[in-house]
């Protein structure tokens, strides 16, 4: 398998991969398509550590093919372009998302809305258009159609900055397509991870009353202090989160564990939308009169599209947002999972790749 | 049910109304055997009336004695909060329900299964000339049921593609209102027979068998909307899975156990399922009037007062298409 992966391709290139479902990583020579006409090539200096990468490399959705090299919240800077390509030049600083290519012909591609295109190719774990896997951010190079990557603004630091390409548009998209952008509005934010605290600072940036909804009383500083959150409820506290009903335009519930939607619906004013941007695997519960009642909505958003990445990293420059990181190196990744596993992390890791990932 | 007989006295701002016909809503039926658990016997069900205006307060700006009019489910709301202020009484914390409620004196509230009854101007509605009576009383539930999410959901745009699960009382009035809006509308049901019927004679351009799988997977992420007027508890799954990005579920329906919604489909389409809740006085207004413009009214089977109890073991097993209407003029007598 390691043999094919090196020479499936002409540029060498090194990662660490998951071989089996225990999700170990470990150092794996592989190798990356030559430059296209349309193609990025850039040095891969730092990449985010992200729950899905997890869920991944555990094969936990049940579509992992091994090895897999995951990491789909990549920054580096430019060291080669194609002949045709027109947005970026040698020593630019540029970044990679959850996706690396799609039909470019149907409805949702020509409404700049990739995630959502049938074909999508995802940047690790998924068929390439010339058959081969592809191989995400835990690695030294990466090459990729031009269309996909997205540019640094010089003010936005690349390691703070490398989660906004997963975690920040999965929050921003939502708050952007379910009007929950509006100055003086007020946003719930359920889980205080990964996408949660990028909430805040997105939601706080737009001008919103922020309020956290959490299972840990112990968060609850942090939330306000350090975050800038207006109010922080502890959902197993009747008391507080009944005193909270009927106040929040807007929910954005990052919780991918299953968990109970009642209480969030009864935190929603008339007209107030819960956005769920986690994913659980199993089905919840779903009250039905509470929604009539209240003319209220439960919506979900995955990601967003090329051009709305681009916004997003911009507004991000614009309002110096990034994201809460601990930076580690390499070898450091498998411990990361499982500190990322029980939540231990505030909030993302991003592995220093630049500095510690070393060919064997 | 047997027959009560009640009055009330007609304030300023109240109009006193001869009921003429009664439309019978399944929430009629709940209430009566109080499968919601909060009746409050006596109960006088009834909030799809239409009559004759008797008599108006001093302050009464908007009838005149003689007038048609109509009274649907809410006779009273708070007035000053803020969806009462937006004209969404409806969404009033404060509503006070035509029937099975109270108002703020503490006298109860009996609804359209009577001879009479006195009401705010606020919450009566001006029956169009070109309506029929028997036909047009279901609107002031049915009608504004599936009207105000219809356009508050923006299920109003000519060629997009509605789903309409459920052919009873609401969901007939949602294909009517549907292909008025120009829509294409394709019906969602589990029961095979009624197929004939909606297209030939409701007008909806297909229909879906839920138990038919080949049928079900054509038909795939092909709707822009579905409007969900099923009551039963039933899988949303496969409702969403009919829906295209961007779609919309919206349940009208109130089914007494949560359902199970799936997360999956909704982040990986963006889609979502949203509720709503009759609709506000002027919305509900509109709607009549829009109903007037497109020669919208129910389908209804008029029935005599005294065959009530057998209507009601009708409905139970959705043996009408689509509503009764109580003749009340005409067979109510004291």
């Amino acid at each position: 398998m390691a043999m094919l992966s090196e020479n499936e391709h002409p540029v060498k290139a090194f990662g660490w991969a998951a071989r089996d479902s225990s999700g170990h990583l470990s150092p794996f020579k592989f190798s990356r398509r030559a430059i296209e006409e349309k193609d990025v090539t850039f040095k891969v200096l730092y990449c985010g550590i992200c729950h899905s990468d997890l869920h991944n490399v555990k094969n936990e959705w049940g579509i992992t093919s091994y090895p897999v090299i995951p990491g789909h919240e990549i920054v580096g800077v430019v060291t080669e372009v194609g002949t045709k390509v027109t947005k970026f030049k040698v020593g630019d600083k540029v970044g990679i998302g959850c996706m690396v290519g799609s039909c470019h012909s149907c409805a949702n591609c020509k409404d700049n809305l990739e995630n959502y295109c049938p074909k999508m190719i995802l940047t690790y774990g998924t068929k390439y258009y010339d058959g081969t896997i592809t191989h995400g951010g835990y690695s030294d190079i990466m090459v990729s159609d031009e269309h996909f990557v997205i540019k640094i603004p010089d003010n936005l630091p690349l390691d703070g900055g490398a989660p906004l390409l997963c975690a920040g548009i999965t929050v921003y998209s939502p708050l952007k397509y379910y009007g929950l952008d509006k100055a003086g509005m007020h946003l719930g934010v359920v889980g205080l991870g990964g996408l949660g605290h990028m909430a805040v600072k997105f939601a706080k940036a737009m001008g919103l009353k922020v309020t956290i909804i959490s299972t840990s009383p112990n968060k609850k500083e942090e939330a306000v202090d350090h975050l800038g959150a207006d109010g922080f409820l502890v959902s197993r506290n009747i008391e507080e989160m009944q005193s909270a009903m009927d106040t929040m335009d807007g929910i954005i519930d990052t919780v991918s564990a299953v968990h109970a939607l009642l209480p969030l619906i009864g935190l929603l004013k008339t007209n107030g939308k819960l956005v769920m941007v986690g994913a659980p695997e199993k089905p919840l519960e779903l009250p039905v009169l509470p929604l009539l009642l209240g003319r209220k909505i439960v919506g979900g958003s995955g990601i967003g599209g090329i051009k709305e990445t681009q916004e997003m990293i911009d507004f991000a420059a614009k309002h110096n947002i990034v994201a809460d990181i601990e930076v580690i190196p390499m070898d450091y990744v498998n411990t990361a999972m499982e500190r990322l596993l029980k939540a231990d992390v505030k909030y993302r890791f991003v592995i220093d790749i630049a500095n510690s990932l070393k060919p064997i | 049910m047997t027959a009560r007989a009640f009055t009330g006295e007609n304030g300023d701002e109240d109009v006193t109304i001869k009921i003429l016909f009664c439309g019978v809503c399944h929430s009629d039926l709940h209430v009566a055997k109080n499968e919601w658990g909060f009746t409050n016997y006596p109960v006088v069900p009834g909030h799809e009336m239409v009559g004759t205006v008797m008599k108006v307060g001093s302050d009464v700006k908007k009838f005149k004695v003689g007038e048609r009019v109509g009274v649907g489910v809410i006779v009273g709301s708070c007035k000053k909060c803020e969806s009462c202020q937006q004209d969404l009484e409806n969404y009033c914390p404060q509503t006070i329900f035509t029937y099975n409620s109270h108002y703020t004196d503490g006298t109860k509230t009996y609804g359209g299964y009577s001879d009479m009854i006195v009401v705010d101007e606020r919450y009566v509605l001006r029956f169009p000339d070109n309506l029929p009576l028997e036909g047009g009383a279901p609107l002031l539930c049915a009608g504004i049921t599936v009207y105000s999410p219809m356009k508050y959901y923006g299920m109003t745009e000519p060629g997009k593609h509605l789903g309409v699960a459920g052919l009873g009382g609401l969901g007939h009035v949602a294909v009517k209102m549907g292909k008025a809006f120009g829509l294409k509308v394709t019906v969602i049901s589990s029961s095979p027979k009624k197929e004939t019927e909606a297209i030939e004679r409701l007008g909806a351009d297909s229909f879906l068998v839920t138990s038919d799988p080949a049928k079900m997977k054509a038909a795939l992420g092909t709707m822009d909307y579905i409007i969900d007027t099923v009551s039963a508890v039933h899988p949303l799954l496969p409702l969403l899975s009919l829906l295209k990005l961007n779609g919309k579920l919206v349940t009208v329906g109130l089914p007494d156990k949560p359902l199970e919604l799936p997360i999956f489909p909704l982040v990986l389409g963006r889609k979502l399922v949203g509720g709503s809740d009759i609709g506000g006085m002027k919305e509900t207004q509109e709607m009549l009037d829009f109903c007037a413009k497109h020669g919208i009214a129910a389908d209804v089977e008029v029935i005599q007062m005294d065959y009530i109890n057998t209507a009601m073991e009708r409905l139970a097993k959705s043996d009408v298409r689509y509503r009764f209407v109580i003749d009340v003029a005409s067979s109510l007598s004291q």
